[in-house]
């Protein structure tokens, strides 16, 4: 089963994640039973078909790096689980994403990375909204996994506001004077 | 200048052992070249033509002499006894093996150094005015302002994987000294007329393949709203900036691509949101760090200096030194003195482990312990009282720091090129060198005056070439090096690009390419007109003409062959 790391947690993930076939239509796209992540373009094309699930938590729907907060934004109160796509981990836009639904559009359920995560991009990715991380299958050993959590804590007083640090440092902490950095 | 609390170390602190666990990692191969690649890039490492070359960030260029004591310790330790000053306030090393990279950050970060971001698709070493707080133009210190923007930059979460690298630079004087129109975002700060300080946004700047000169997007936007703003710019620019096409992804594409009005409404709205939010600027936030950056204990002194007069009088060798490299001060009985990187037979912009211990103790004794870098590549000791001038130089002259040529055209700007630089064309230094050679005489020099001659290896322009009076650019053609000339470009207030004369030169028909340009300006020259003000009255006709007159020029072409 897949792993997820959530609260600092590896745990095990029973979310199957439902992809688009190139030039499949997304009203025809099958939605299995059980917990499952929908592209945005299946939501979309079947809201109605698909809400009640969503509500009872176990629908969740998946953006991929192109596809902003805005295109769900009416949404986020019903939704449990949203997922942002990293097709590589060098594309950045997710991290936009994830904070706009955390700091604008006040989504408050799981935000998780789906993709391309490394942990090496852990504490940038919690800082900016997402409170699970999902490595690719078998990008990580069971061992590598459990010393990665360690990672998303590489920064633990950062100089940014962000979803997890709402105050800049210089408004969270009182910074010393520069007399008392001489001195 | 800036000193760490507790906070900042304790940041740079965890970013070291980030970084140490990360190359840990990779030699033990659970971190794949691509997955390292642009994690060693934000701590400055690049794997280059003979070893990794490591860039560390010396942010809006200011160094403490500890700091340049440090830097020398770490060039006769790790490396090959030197290190290289960039166009972008960096220091570089050249031979430094993969591995010690860690001890060297740690070693760095004993003295609140480092080299976050000094390479990747993210926010880069922040530039501002090598003369801030000094000079007489001054309007706005811009330094309090770059080491705000430097804290929101560093460790930026959202903004590490940018679809491209991202320069900012700070300007607060009459004069712009740090080329604002060429970056992704240039600020530049002044007061209204009631006088508060704000700042006006240029943005869209940059050289490389497209050269684009910024345009402003605002006039004036009040100081409390420096990190909101930038963020609007930088969040808009993640979000849809090009990432299929590393040649079209830097800003300035989507700014062409939308058009500047378009461009700043986006802005603009995405602004409206952060606007007076959290990142808002305090008063107390401001001035805990302006704080870092009041003027030193200078002393009461007259204007004017008489044993100096007399050394002036009596050394013509020190009168021209002073004329070149020593700058009027705001504070009566000081002068700023730019240490020259540019003797010929060195590559411009080194400078040895000793002769950076010999600043070190020069700032120690002269400047209040601090030493500046210039993105002209030479070293800057802001606060000598006059009366140190004379001993200052003789100090310097031993050490080969004194080649009073500051301006002038062997002051050249060069990247490392060729000799170094995987992403090289050509070489450059061989460049520099020979048209240093060829213009020896130093009344010749004086003579010409100013002038800039800039030369990048490839188009990646570090040597900023699109901005110098003569810009040398190597170019490949069939795998061979060739030099395409650019005339006319400009920095300061009146940035503009250089025109190109025509088709490229081999290697060795650069110096007499030069010597023409050069000859053509004198002979057409109106009294007090600089190099760069004959080009611009009289176009490039006559210095192609020149250049490429007729029969000679293909002769010498197919003789160089
Ligand atoms: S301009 Fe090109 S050759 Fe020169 S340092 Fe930059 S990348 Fe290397």
């Amino acid at each position: 089963m897949p792993k997820l790391i959530k609260n600092g947690r590896v745990v095990a993930d029973d979310w199957q994640l439902v992809l688009l076939a190139e030039g499949e239509a997304p009203a025809d796209v099958a939605v299995p039973a059980g917990r499952t992540l929908v592209p945005l373009a299946v939501w979309q094309a079947r809201r109605d078909e698909l809400a009640a699930r969503a509500e009872s938590g176990e629908l969740g729907v998946w953006l991929d790096a192109g596809e902003g907060p805005e295109d769900i934004a009416d949404d986020v109160k019903r939704l449990a689980v949203i997922a942002v796509n990293f097709p590589k981990f060098t594309d950045g836009r997710g991290y936009s994403t994830a904070t706009l639904l955390r700091t604008r559009y006040g989504y408050t359920g799981e935000l998780r990375a789906i993709g391309d995560v490394l942990r090496d991009q852990f504490n940038y990715m919690t800082r900016s909204g997402f409170d699970a991380l999902q490595p690719r299958a078998d990008r990580y050993t069971d061992e590598q996994l459990a010393a990665a959590v360690a990672n998303v804590s590489d920064f633990t007083q950062p100089y940014q506001a962000s979803a997890t640090h709402p105050q800049p440092l210089f408004r969270r902490v009182a910074r010393p004077t520069q007399a008392q950095v001489k001195s | 200048m800036y000193q760490y609390d507790e906070y900042d170390q304790q940041l740079l602190d965890e970013r070291v052992a980030q970084f140490r666990d990360q190359m840990r990692r990779h030699l033990a191969g659970e971190l794949t070249d691509d997955e390292f690649r642009p994690v060693r890039l934000q701590n400055g490492l690049y794997i280059q033509r003979h070893a990794p070359m490591f860039r560390i960030s010396v942010p809006y260029g200011h160094l403490a002499s500890r700091q340049l004591r440090k830097l020398a310790h770490l060039a006769r330790t790790y490396d090959r006894g030197y290190a290289h000053f960039t166009t972008r306030t960096n220091v570089q090393f050249n031979w430094s093996p993969l591995e010690v990279i860690p001890d060297m950050l740690a070693e760095l970060a004993t003295v609140q150094m480092h080299a976050n971001q000094t390479s990747g698709n993210d926010i880069r070493n922040i530039t501002a005015d090598p003369f801030a707080g000094v000079a007489a133009d001054e309007i706005v210190d811009p330094r309090p302002w770059a080491e705000l923007l430097r804290q929101w930059a560093t460790y930026n979460p959202e903004f590490a994987y940018l679809p491209r690298k991202f320069k900012i630079a700070v300007n607060g004087a009459i004069e712009d000294r740090v080329v604002l129109r060429v970056y992704d975002i240039g600020l530049d700060f002044k007061r209204d007329a009631a006088g508060n300080i704000g700042f006006r946004v240029l943005v869209g700047g940059g050289l490389g393949r497209t050269p684009i000169l910024g345009e402003e997007i605002e006039s004036f936007v009040p100081w409390q709203h420096l990190i909101t703003y930038c963020e609007a710019i930088l969040r808009v620019y993640n979000r849809y900036g090009r990432r299929d096409n590393i040649w079209k992804a830097r800003i300035k594409i989507l700014v062409k691509a939308l058009g500047v009005e378009e461009f700043r409404w986006q802005v603009r709205e995405e602004w409206a949101h952060a606007k007076d939010g959290p990142n808002t600027l305090t008063e107390a936030e401001v001035a805990r760090v302006a704080a870092h950056f009041v003027d030193p204990q200078y002393e009461d002194l007259p204007a004017d200096d008489k044993p100096h007069h007399h050394h002036i009088v009596e050394n013509l060798a020190f009168a021209a030194w002073v004329k070149r490299n020593v700058r009027a001060h705001k504070k009566p009985g000081y002068a700023s003195v730019t240490l020259s990187l540019k003797k010929t037979g060195i590559a411009p912009g080194d400078i040895s482990a000793d002769q950076m211990d010999l600043v070190a103790d020069w700032a120690d004794r002269f400047s209040f312990g601090e030493a500046r870098m210039t993105h002209e590549q030479n070293v800057v000791l802001a606060d000598v009282k006059l009366s140190d001038l004379y001993t200052l130089w003789q100090l310097a002259s031993k050490a080969g720091l004194a080649t009073p040529n500051i301006g002038l055209l062997t002051d050249i700007i060069c990247c490392p090129g060729g000799d170094f630089c995987s992403l090289a064309n050509a070489k450059s230094i061989p460049i520099a060198q020979a048209i240093q050679e060829r213009f020896d005489d130093l009344d010749y020099l004086y003579d010409i005056g100013d002038i800039d001659i800039n030369i990048s290896g490839c188009m990646n322009s570090c040597g900023h070439h699109h901005v110098g009076h003569i810009g040398i650019l190597g170019v490949d053609k069939n795998g061979e090096e060739w030099y395409q000339v650019t005339i006319g470009g400009t920095q300061g207030n009146d940035t503009a690009l250089g025109k190109v004369i025509g088709p490229s030169f081999a290697r060795a028909q650069m110096a007499d390419v030069v010597e023409k340009l050069i000859e053509t300006y004198i002979e057409h020259r109106h009294p007090d007109e600089r190099f760069v003000d004959t080009v611009h009255r009289l176009g490039i006709e006559p210095f192609k003409q020149r250049v490429y007159g007729g029969e000679q020029h293909t002769q010498r072409k197919v003789a160089n062959a």
